[in-house]
């Protein structure tokens, strides 16, 4: 399983990347690390800089995508919000990818009242839906960057759980693992170093589509006012102001919901290829 | 199926428990209790004024007592009453709320499923065509589009620009004088908006899972044996595959309960619609505790009740189901 590690890999990245639309979201994901790493090189303006004498200027050569109710120039607090996506997209993701692994590695591995305990927690929680949860927390807390990425990872948890633990029921009656057991290894090492690994490919689907999800549910909450709190530029609260300013000055609301929709669908189409690509009964018969 | 049905209804009892527990602690995390509030707007209140205010909300209580009552009240569907200056019954608040949500949220599940599952079936049966390819890129893009952004730009042109449908509100300024016809028409003009959108975010969901299941069909044994007696591809395909891929989507209906009902709050706050949602951000908005935890319950109750339709219509389609439950 090992030895073929690089070629399997080589494969593996052959195929992801013969898949066209794949490909299209691979492009978008790595330019929008691209444009948040070289924000301040990319952006023509200060974001919070305001410029009394163009309040709600229309795009042009001046102001590529206009300028806010304050006479912030649109493109660079877009350029900047980008970096709040991300943050959002992959701290949310990565807790909610932890918790998930952790509680999930453990139902699947030690059964029992373990396993019924959080199964039936997962379940639990999966009832709720979920923008409720969010909102409920996020208006008793106060609404801040940080908060907003906790809440999110940690009502984004359960299906990683179930997937993980769906693994492990399988993997745990497999030889290696028998082997490893009847060597004196122990638990944890069983768990994490030789099961663990073979599970994690799914997971790896279900965290870049989890990404799309946080972006999406972090900007709903900025547009409601619940999420990042302005001066922050944030994809969502600059549609804030472009639904009260909606019958002047549409560039406000057209065109950070543009970048909204090709990131996350850039994410779920990776997300997509990616599983596509790892599963073979998906491949297609060349 | 009877037995079924009941071993359902029993499975529900901790769920519900679970749910009232997880909804009372959630609301109790708050630092600033609601009292706090009210007497902010009134800064010449007393400190004993204050007290009497959390007696009356019976915050001074610990909170296992708390709970205990809330919960002794439940039973009886009493969730209490708003903190809200109108003071009404939240259960009054939802049940006046409650239809409103249910009707867009049905419909657009009706639509969802209409469009998505022949999306679903031709996809999978051309698979990496143009037409797969077209279909996927357009259930992706309404997955990815953001409800909230859509829908401001369907007000600025529909309603600000072109003026064709109103944007607001479920109802008219003279609704009360139009003849029935004219105030079924005029609900549904206002609800096309929110609906159309609405479905378009949920085709991804069903017609891939869809698409998924037809493939994972077509590769069956059965579908070969089909195949070789010779019987025509579409017979093969609308009668054998088909019936067995369509069996699991009937679980997605449970499943996608609580994300349209949290996904209502977007469009309802937007689209003004005097539902679940609306009431809910308002409610969060202002602290007014007991219907946020009545929100919270009602939401969570509703998914269990889809779940349970979902469980029992797989058991009508699928007899396998219902013997390995029974048995």
């Amino acid at each position: 399983m090992r030895g073929d590690g690089i070629s399997n890999f080589r494969e593996f990245v052959d195929r992801l990347i013969a898949n066209r639309l794949t490909l299209a979201g691979g492009v978008v994901v790595v330019s929008l690390f691209l444009l948040s790493l070289l924000a301040p090189q990319i952006a023509p303006y200060d974001p919070d800089e305001v410029d009394v004498k163009n309040i709600l200027a229309a795009p042009g050569r001046q102001h590529l995508c206009g300028t806010d109710d304050v006479g912030r120039d649109v493109f660079s607090r877009m350029v900047y919000g980008a970096r709040i996506s991300l943050k959002v997209g992959f701290v949310a993701v990565g807790l909610a990818t932890i918790i998930g692994v952790v509680l999930g590695a453990l139902a699947g591995f030690y059964r029992g009242w373990v396993e019924n305990v959080i199964m039936r927690f997962v379940d639990l929680l999966l009832c709720f839906p979920s923008f409720f949860l969010i909102l409920a927390v996020v208006a008793i807390l106060e609404p801040s960057i940080w908060n907003i990425m906790i809440i999110i990872g940690l009502t984004g948890w359960m299906g990683v759980a179930r997937l993980v633990r769906a693994e492990f029921l399988t993997l745990r009656e497999r030889d290696f693992v028998i082997a490893a057991r009847s060597l004196g290894a122990a638990d944890l090492r069983i768990i994490f170093v030789h099961i663990l690994p073979n599970a994690l490919p799914p997971v790896l689907v279900s965290a870049t589509l989890g990404v799309a999800g946080a972006i999406l549910t972090e900007s709903a909450l900025s547009f409601l006012g619940l999420g990042v709190q302005p001066p922050t530029p944030s994809w969502g609260n600059i549609l804030m102001a472009g639904k009260d300013n909606i019958e002047i000055a549409w560039w406000l609301s057209l065109y950070p919901g543009l970048s909204i929709l090709i990131t996350v669908l850039g994410y779920n189409l990776l997300g997509e290829g990616i599983q596509a690509a790892l599963d073979p009964r998906l491949r297609t018969r060349s | 199926m009877i037995v079924f049905l009941l071993k359902r209804l029993m499975a529900m009892i901790p769920m519900l428990l679970g749910i009232t527990v997880i909804s009372f602690v959630v609301i109790h995390l708050a630092p600033g209790s609601p009292t706090d509030m009210e007497t902010m707007m009134m800064p010449k209140a007393s400190l004993e004024a204050k007290a009497r205010l959390r007696a009356l909300y019976g915050l001074d209580q610990p909170l296992h007592i708390q709970y205990w009552n809330w919960l002794r009240r439940l039973v009886k569907f009493d969730f209490g009453d708003s903190f809200a200056p109108d003071r009404k019954k939240v259960i009054d608040k939802i049940a006046e709320r409650l239809p409103i949500t249910i009707l867009i949220n049905v419909l657009s599940l009706f639509m969802i499923f209409l469009v998505a599952i022949p999306i679903g079936v031709l996809s999978a049966t051309h698979q990496n065509t143009l037409f797969d390819k077209v279909t996927t890129v357009f259930v992706f893009l309404g997955f990815a589009t953001p409800t909230f952004w859509l829908a401001l730009l369907s007000m600025i042109l529909f309603g600000v620009d072109l003026q064709l449908l109103p944007i607001s509100g479920i109802k008219s300024m003279g609704y009360e004088e139009l003849s029935a016809i004219g105030k079924v028409l005029d609900v549904a003009l206002h609800l096309i908006l929110p609906l159309l959108l609405s479905a378009f975010g949920g085709l991804a969901g069903v017609s891939r899972y869809m698409r998924a299941n037809m493939l994972e069909v077509i590769r069956q044994d059965y579908i070969v044996t089909a195949r070789a007696k010779g019987l025509r591809e579409s017979v093969v395909i609308y009668k054998h595959a088909l019936r067995n891929a369509l069996m699991p989507v009937v679980t997605i209906l449970g499943l996608s309960v609580p994300g349209l009902i949290g996904g209502s709050v977007i469009f309802e706050s937007i689209f003004a619609i005097p539902g679940m949602g609306q009431m809910f951000y308002q409610s969060v908005m202002s602290r007014d505790y007991p219907v946020v935890m009545g929100g919270l319950v009602i939401g969570a109750v509703l998914t269990l009740l889809g779940n349970l339709l979902a469980d029992m219509s797989y058991a009508l389609v699928d007899p396998r189901v219902r013997v390995r439950h029974e048995g």
